[in-house]
């Protein structure tokens, strides 16, 4: 998959290797993509010797060690360290996932590091991930409906219609499935792609939306929706479990019942 | 320096930080009509709101237990031990009520009762009748109620057509010879680009600065930049020395396990395994105040009960809840202590520490979210232009201890406060405030600096120095020496500042700048912080000192307030804590001693 993640017209060269300390036992690898807009230079591949008995062990732990102590100008995206952000999603040894919650013991051999696929880039792993937030934003995702809220009050929803959003609304934004996804690749002018599918459904979901056939309506187009040819590569990588294959299924089965 | 092309934005309020409450200050404003701008250095849902994982407080009394705001007042006065301010304590618990139903109303994806209302689990601290038996009044959506928030928050700002500035970074406020503040300027980090934002308000909402500490539950990103910007303008930050430690860190990692699995049931052993919190604490054992049961574990740990080879952490049990509430009920943690300690939490215990979690201090603000200076007339002086709310501010409604769920609740509460405030102060499209060129001059000055620093010492070595400074001497117990010692070595790593390097002279995306001018800011907090503790002579809250043990109310029931000079002197004066109550549907809470 990480081949995909070239920006266009770029032959990607081998670039500085740095080595561990003599000492360390426990030696990995990590060929690290940089590439900046600051110069003509085509991308390159860096490698990074670390002694994994004196680091974390998820694969962020070593991005920071690496920049902390190697090269400082490494760049790429992290905030909470635990999985709940979506900051660090990145292409891991050939699977999108969050780098924080990916344990460096879990790959064999090298660990190769790439930005999420098919993304413009902006520097090194961080990519551009304006069109992905422009297409959240064009579904509206926020709670819509003529029935005012009892005054000062909740509006009810019993534990069976809230259970109903599981698996939805836990959603950290960090788009590795859509951009796992070959349609998305090929498509993403047009196609709503994984992750903004599943938000879609997850107000089509809530008991207190009642703005259902609205959203259906929007949504009802060859191209935002019916891209998804079921491969199913988006609940395979999703690194929070979610499953957006089956709310686009949700959706599609929603139109067709109309 | 007027190499610098800057861009200038005009808006009627300049809000900076999407956290919980940037977003609930700049929906409140977007709703009203004001032209409002947010900036924040992450994408909004990636800002830390986001990790807070077990409610948000409010005497809702959806458990019908006859909860109500007066009891969750008295419980915040006593958890502050104190040093709270009772006009913004009562503000806050009696605005709980209406808030939280509009974060429903809004979409907030609570658990329910099975009557369908917000779900309701006990917290620590958290108590009915003064004290008599446990309160169910966190709301919470599964474990994980700070994303629940923030997302639904970010939605309806998009709703409201918010203008927002992602991935700008804010450098420093823009103050005038009036001692206003009439905007900021920050950094595009896309292009490397300047602007300054200049408004009628600006709000500061810029998070706490856990990162000033070697472990902590906070995010990289929590690294006070709003608090540092202040002090930067000559502005005070206040009681600065209370640092929450959070009894239930995982152990090595430092993520956090919330509170809400104790009140689930969940219970704390040592080495013995004996449940140590019901010698502590006899009535609320476990879900005592934070600060008790941190000291308690503390003390577990340094008379020879802690658990593992070096007998150095406290065991949290949950395998005695039933599989089918911890996965309703605490599904994230059940993730979080699989991935980070590879425990199953059906089976064994998790090996949990106190962590540093919290900030109590920050910019002095009224129950408005008004900044205050006080001065030699007025300790309630406002800053004109200037507003600061959520974990960045202090309010001061946790004073020398912050209850769970409550800072959800501040940021929620304090960020719709200033909404209010700015809709009746400011006037839709009339004339921002403007600074003299200088000040834009100071500001790139040190962006000059930082961008063209060559020395040998890097980012992250003075970082972590830094960091072990505080957390060896500002830790769970301070002593005399320890923190005389602590000042000392914190004002020789101040030092190294002027030495440190930055090796990416690159304009896009420079994370090795960005991480430079942070730490830059984290390194005048943490000098204030020492400095702050240092000086207090009691002890209070989460500020345990070995050499005076006792809370001094006549001496000390008072709020410490520090500024910072250039040279990173400091001035330090103090400010008295607000007894009075708001209205007469409460009376003042006399002191009285903390007993749980
Ligand atoms: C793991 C964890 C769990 C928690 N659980 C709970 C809980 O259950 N209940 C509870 O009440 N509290 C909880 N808390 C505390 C609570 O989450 C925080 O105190 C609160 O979310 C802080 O919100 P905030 O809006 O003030 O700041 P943040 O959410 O930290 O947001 C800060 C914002 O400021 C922006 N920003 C900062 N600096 C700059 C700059 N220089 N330029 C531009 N933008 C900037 C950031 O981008 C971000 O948008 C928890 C905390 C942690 C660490
Ligand atoms: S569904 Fe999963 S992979 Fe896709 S954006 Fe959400 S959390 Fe990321
Ligand atoms: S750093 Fe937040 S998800 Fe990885």
């Amino acid at each position: 998959m990480a081949e995909f993640a070239l920006p266009a017209n770029s032959k990607m060269t081998k670039g500085e290797s740095h080595s561990a300390p003599a000492n360390a036992q426990d030696v990995r690898t990590f060929q690290i993509y940089r590439w900046s807009p600051d110069d003509d230079a085509n991308p390159r591949i860096d490698s990074f010797d670390i002694d994994l008995d004196d680091c974390g062990p998820m694969v962020l732990d070593a991005l920071i060690k690496i920049k902390s102590e190697q090269d400082s100008s490494l760049t790429f995206r992290r905030s909470c360290r635990e999985g709940i952000c979506g900051s660090c999603s990145m292409n891991i040894d050939g699977t999108n996932t969050l780098a924080c919650l990916k344990s460096i013991a879990e790959v064999k051999g090298d660990v190769k590091i790439f930005p999420l696929p098919h993304m413009p880039v902006v520097k090194d792993l961080v990519p551009d991930l304006s069109n992905a937030y422009r297409q959240l934003t064009s579904i509206e995702p926020w709670l819509k409906t003529d029935k005012p809220a009892p005054e000062g009050q909740e509006r009810r929803q019993s534990p069976e219609e809230r259970e109903k959003l599981d698996g939805l609304w836990e959603c950290v934004l960090c788009f590795s499935c859509s951009t796992a996804c070959p349609s998305y690749w090929w498509n993403s002018d047009e196609y709503l792609g994984p992750a903004v599918l599943l938000q879609a459904y997850r107000w089509v979901a809530d008991s207190r939306d009642d703005h259902t056939s609205e959203r259906l309506d929007a949504l009802d187009d060859s191209f935002a929706l019916y891209r998804c040819h079921t491969i199913m590569n988006c609940a395979k990588t999703c690194p929070k479990g979610l499953n957006p294959g089956k709310a686009i299924a949700s959706i599609k089965s929603d139109l067709a019942k109309r | 320096m007027s190499s610098y092309e800057i861009t200038d934005h005009h808006y009627d309020v300049v809000v900076v930080g999407a956290g919980g409450a940037g977003l609930r200050a700049t929906l409140g404003m977007a709703a009203s009509g004001l032209k409002t701008a947010c900036i924040t250095k992450v994408f909004p849902t990636r800002s830390h709101t986001v990790a807070a994982q077990g409610g948000i407080g409010a005497a809702l009394n959806n458990m019908g237990e006859g909860d109500n705001w007066q009891y969750h007042m008295y419980d915040t006065v006593k958890g502050s031990d104190w040093l709270g301010d009772q006009d913004a304590i009562e503000y806050m618990c009696r605005n709980a009520i209406p808030s939280v139903i509009e974060l429903e109303n809004y979409g907030v994806p609570f658990s329910r009762t099975d009557e369908g209302k917000i779900y309701q689990r006990p917290f620590g601290g958290h108590t009915l009748d003064y004290g008599k038996s446990m309160a169910r009044r966190a709301c919470a959506a599964a474990d994980r109620t700070g994303h629940a928030i923030l997302h639904t928050l970010y939605q309806q700002c998009l709703k409201h057509q918010a203008h927002f500035h992602i991935e700008y970074f804010a450098l420093d406020l823009l103050m005038n010879d009036e001692g206003e503040c009439a905007g900021i300027i920050a950094l595009c980090m896309e292009d490397g680009t300047l602007h300054r934002f200049w408004g009628q308000e600006t709000v500061l909402a810029t998070g706490g600065y856990g990162r000033v500490y070697f472990s902590c539950t906070s995010a990289h990103t929590c690294t006070g930049d709003g608090n540092a910007m202040a002090l930067r303008a000559g502005l005070p930050l206040q009681d600065m020395e209370f640092v929450q430690f959070h009894p239930t860190g995982v152990y090595g990692a430092g993520v956090l396990i919330t509170e809400g699995a104790r009140g689930e049931g969940g219970y704390l052993t040592n080495s013995e395994g004996e449940r140590f919190m019901e010698r502590f604490a006899p009535t609320a054992k476990d879900l005592a105040s934070r600060d008790v049961v941190s000291r308690a574990m503390t003390i577990e740990i340094n008379e020879g009960r802690g658990v593992g080879p070096n007998k150095d952490h406290i065991m949290l049990h949950l395998e005695h809840i039933d599989a089918d509430t911890l996965h309703q009920r605490l599904p994230g943690i059940t993730e979080t202590a699989r991935i980070f300690c590879g425990v199953d939490v059906t089976r064994e215990p998790i090996p949990v520490l106190p962590t540093v979690h919290y900030n109590m201090g920050g910019i002095p603000t009224n129950y408005h979210g008004e900044v205050i200076s006080p001065n030699g007339n007025d300790e309630n002086a406002v800053v004109p232009g200037l507003m600061a709310i959520g974990e960045a501010a202090c309010v001061s409604v946790h004073g020398a201890n912050r209850l769970g769920t409550n800072s959800l609740l501040d940021i929620v509460v304090f960020g719709r406060a200033a909404a209010h405030r700015a809709v009746e102060t400011v006037t839709p499209g009339a004339a921002t405030r403007t600074a003299p060129q200088a000040a834009t001059e100071k500001a790139l000055e040190r962006f000059n600096r930082m961008r063209n620093a060559s020395g040998s010492e890097s980012t992250a070595s003075i970082r972590l120095e830094m960091q072990h400074v505080m957390q060896r001497h500002a830790a769970v117990f301070r002593s005399t020496d320890s923190l005389s010692d602590g000042v000392q070595n914190m004002d020789n790593v101040a030092g190294k500042m002027a030495h440190i390097g930055v090796k990416d002279k690159s304009l896009i995306w420079n994370t090795d700048l960005v991480e430079a001018l942070e730490l830059e800011n984290l390194v005048g907090q943490a000098l204030v912080t020492i400095r702050s503790a240092e000086q207090r002579q009691e002890s209070r809250g989460a500020h345990a000192h070995e050499n005076w043990p006792e809370r001094d109310d006549d001496k000390w029931m008072k709020h410490t307030v520090m500024r910072l000079d250039e040279d990173n002197k400091s001035e330090l004066s103090y400010r008295n804590v607000i007894m009075n109550t708001l209205s007469n549907d409460v009376a003042p809470i006399p002191p009285a001693p903390r007993v749980y």
